[in-house]
């Protein structure tokens, strides 16, 4: 027996309870979307305009921390324990990080969910971004905090298998695997810096009514801070997966183990010190501190244009090895009829668009044209809600038999499902990025007003809205199956068995070629928090010589607890 | 560590292509002059608004022949003024802050797009050569009204125009 659960069974149930609640968040938040697209275009709308935004709220938390991150959790996981082939350190660590992210989970849902009844003073319409002085319950930010510690000891639980791997093999180059967790993880350190002291330092006590006031540009640097970061987190899970599992499924091996390493240490040294190309529009931060992080975002590209090649080389590889022959001849040869290596295929493609609309938004001044249109959440759309979410709920259709022990319903289903999303996506993110470039704003009820108009260059916007209305519900019936597929396998209603797949084949290029500078993890560490210190101490600094640490409504109270944290706060800086 | 001679190929494309990228964002911002919203409009104490020499005083003012200037303030669900008129061939400057929370401001057709963030002045200045009617909306959302939030930017021939609001 090769299965992941027949080896590691205590471990296996925490990447399905993991792997459960992501999919759970996906569903919920899935809901949300289709009602919102229905609403914004004007086709149906079954809540209050105000009612949207708690919608809203609870469809982007949904997404893109609680979808993604609980399904990031469950994968690094089983990574983790099959690549260095040992036990978690401690189990009940294991179960302890895990249920301290579903308490956070629940704290934050109750505060959001509260928004949709007036019984409860429970209320968190403030989007996933919570922009201060925009203000939710208190139970809101301190679910939000006990979340990300969870994710933090996950990361240390992690770190201890490890350290303790090393320590029996001395001299060993880290698994492929293993390596990105690790570089993953320390990426995911310094990002939360930016919201725990955003949340711990200012949110937090504001709202429980320490201090009287906020600075809000402060408060939404230092979310910017993780939050363009937090956009590399829910991906490279996903870049994982195009580096190690599709080439397998393509019938070969991944091209270049050492270039792979490559790509994982650059996120980990470009990720953070960019979030403030999200702020190109903002007062108050010098043009100077916009141009150094619109350099770190154009150097980003690297990475991800490094594995569009390799991603394209093993598959051509394995397509070879398949017997495909000619120039582009050997694409027919790929296995288009798993639904595993379509859905990825498909999601990569996608994800090249979507570069192309990134380097758009990246760019300073085109930025102005698209800034808080619909484009924004179109690009978005492509990233997390195709890239990733296509690639994880293809990868579920190899995945799930690895730690269930059941095979999967159908293929055929499944296959039906992932085209089923592409398509939505398809209509949805062209729309999207089209009324966006008519002007039109994001994250609003009704964009529809009085003497005002976009004009888009090609058809009308009527038919652009028809357009995300019908994305929409593509998208929701494509989810549907999903639900009621992953039900059907989860519980072996065909009783398929598993098959025997879960061995990852070596690189062509195996880890022995790799610098062996690149296992020094503290080097690479060191760099980024020097970047992060370059790109971020001086718009920190004048920020707040600015406007104070808590903007201008200053208080004793604000003021003694001013002088009690600004020491430490200076060290974040 | 080999790297495949396609891949090196592909590699130093990727890095032109940036440097490329960049080098064109640089051109924009000075060899057209593309300015970005900067710190340039200073600070501003969100709560005392109504006493601020600027602020005080909102809607459009006569700088000379050519140049003008429009005070505003973004509060839920409203921009003040929601209903601005300049004459054609001038050159106004928009200074604007939040008295509530975190607001944005986006000209439709054009591109003048700013955030406007409580305590911060957002200042940005364009050029208004031909008369013609541009709507605004507030981009980020500040509250359960807020896609109510938008106005109207009304530019006349010169001698339409019914002068400074004060």
């Amino acid at each position: 027996m090769n299965l992941f659960v027949d080896r590691y069974p205590e471990e296996a149930w925490i990447v399905r309870a993991a792997l459960a609640s992501s999919f759970l968040a996906l569903f919920l938040g899935g809901i949300m979307g289709l009602i919102q697209g229905l609403h914004r275009t004007g086709f149906l709308q079954i809540v209050q305009d105000s009612t949207y935004y708690t919608v809203l709220t609870l469809h982007g938390v949904s997404m893109v921390l609680l979808f993604t991150i609980y399904f990031l959790v469950g994968f690094f996981q089983w990574a983790v324990t099959d690549s260095l082939d040992r036990s978690a350190e401690d189990i009940r660590f294991t179960k302890l990080w895990y249920f301290l992210m579903v308490a956070g989970t629940v704290m934050a849902a109750a505060a959001i969910l509260g928004g949709f009844t007036d019984a409860t003073n429970l209320e968190a319409d403030v989007l996933y971004t919570f922009y201060a002085p925009l203000e939710a319950h208190p139970i809101f930010y301190i679910g939000l905090v006990t979340f990300v510690i969870g994710t933090w000891l996950a990361g240390v639980d992690w770190f201890r298998s490890w350290w303790a791997w090393k320590k029996e093999h001395p001299g060993e180059r880290t698994p492929l695997r293993a390596f990105m967790v690790m570089t993953t993880m320390l990426m995911w350190y310094l990002a939360t810096i930016g919201v725990a002291a955003a949340i711990l330092f200012f949110i937090l006590p504001w709202s429980l009514g320490l201090v009287d006031s906020v600075n809000s540009l402060l408060t939404r640097t230092l979310f910017w801070f993780f939050g363009h970061p937090v956009v590399y987190f829910w991906l490279m899970p996903a870049y994982m997966m195009w580096y190690v599992i599709l080439p397998k499924l393509a019938g070969g091996r991944l091209f270049s183990d050492p270039l792979a390493r490559i790509v994982f240490v650059l996120f980990l040294l470009l990720s953070v010190p960019t979030g403030i190309h999200h702020q190109y529009v903002d007062p108050g931060i010098a043009e100077g501190f916009k141009f150094v992080a619109m350099t770190n975002t154009m150097f980003l590209l690297l990475p991800s244009l490094l594995t569009a090649f390799t991603v394209v080389a093993s598959m051509e590889h394995g397509a070879r090895q398949r017997g495909g022959t000619g120039r582009l001849g050997w694409l027919r040869s790929l296995p288009w009829n798993k639904p595993a290596f379509t859905g990825m295929a498909l999601a990569g493609l996608m994800f090249a668009a979507a570069g192309f609309s990134g380097m758009v938004n990246a760019g300073m001044n085109l930025n102005y044209v698209i800034h808080n249109t619909l484009w924004v959440p179109g690009h978005f759309h492509l990233t997390v809600g195709t890239a990733v979410a296509l690639t994880f709920m293809a990868s579920t259709y190899w995945f799930l038999p690895q730690i269930t022990g059941n095979g999967v319903f159908s293929q055929r289903l499944g296959l039906v499902q992932v085209l089923l999303w592409f398509l939505g996506m398809v209509f949805m993110g062209n729309a999207m990025h089209r009324i966006g470039l008519a002007g039109e704003p994001r994250r609003t009820a009704e964009p529809f007003y009085d003497g005002v108009t976009f004009d888009t260059a090609l058809g009308s916007i009527s038919e652009l809205h028809f357009q995300i209305a019908l994305g929409s519900v593509i998208l929701t019936v494509s989810l549907l199956l999903f639900m009621a597929h992953l039900f059907l396998s989860w519980f072996d209603v065909a009783s398929n068995p598993a098959p025997d797949n879960g061995v990852i084949p070596e690189a062509l290029s195996g880890p022995e070629n790799a610098p062996i500078v690149l296992e020094n993890l503290r080097l690479w560490t060191a760099i980024a928090l020097v970047l992060i210190l370059l790109t971020y101490a001086l718009p920190l600094a004048s920020i707040v010589s600015a406007n104070g640490f808590f903007g201008s409504a200053g208080t004793l109270v604000g003021t003694a607890y001013e002088f009690a944290v600004s020491p430490f706060v200076g060290v974040v800086a | 560590m080999e790297i495949h001679r396609y891949e090196t190929i592909w590699f130093a494309a990727s890095l032109l292509l940036i440097v490329g990228f960049i080098g064109t964002i640089t051109y924009g911002a000075v060899g057209v002059g593309v300015e970005m919203v900067d710190d340039s409009g200073g600070t501003v104490d969100p709560d005392n608004l109504g006493s601020h020499e600027r602020f005080g005083d909102t809607g459009v003012h006569k700088v000379n022949e050519s140049h003008y200037e429009v005070n505003m303030i973004a509060v839920h669900p409203s921009f003040i003024p929601s209903e601005i008129e300049i004459p054609a061939g001038s050159t106004v400057t928009f200074y604007m802050t939040a008295s509530d929370v975190t607001h944005g401001f986006k000209l439709v057709d054009s591109n003048l797009n700013t955030m406007i963030i409580p305590g911060q002045v957002s200042e940005i200045t364009a050029e208004f050569d031909e008369p013609g009617e541009y709507g605004f909306v507030c981009h980020e959302y500040c509250g359960s009204l807020h896609h109510e939030m938008a106005g109207n930017l009304s530019v006349v021939p010169e001698d339409e125009w019914g002068g400074v609001d004060s």
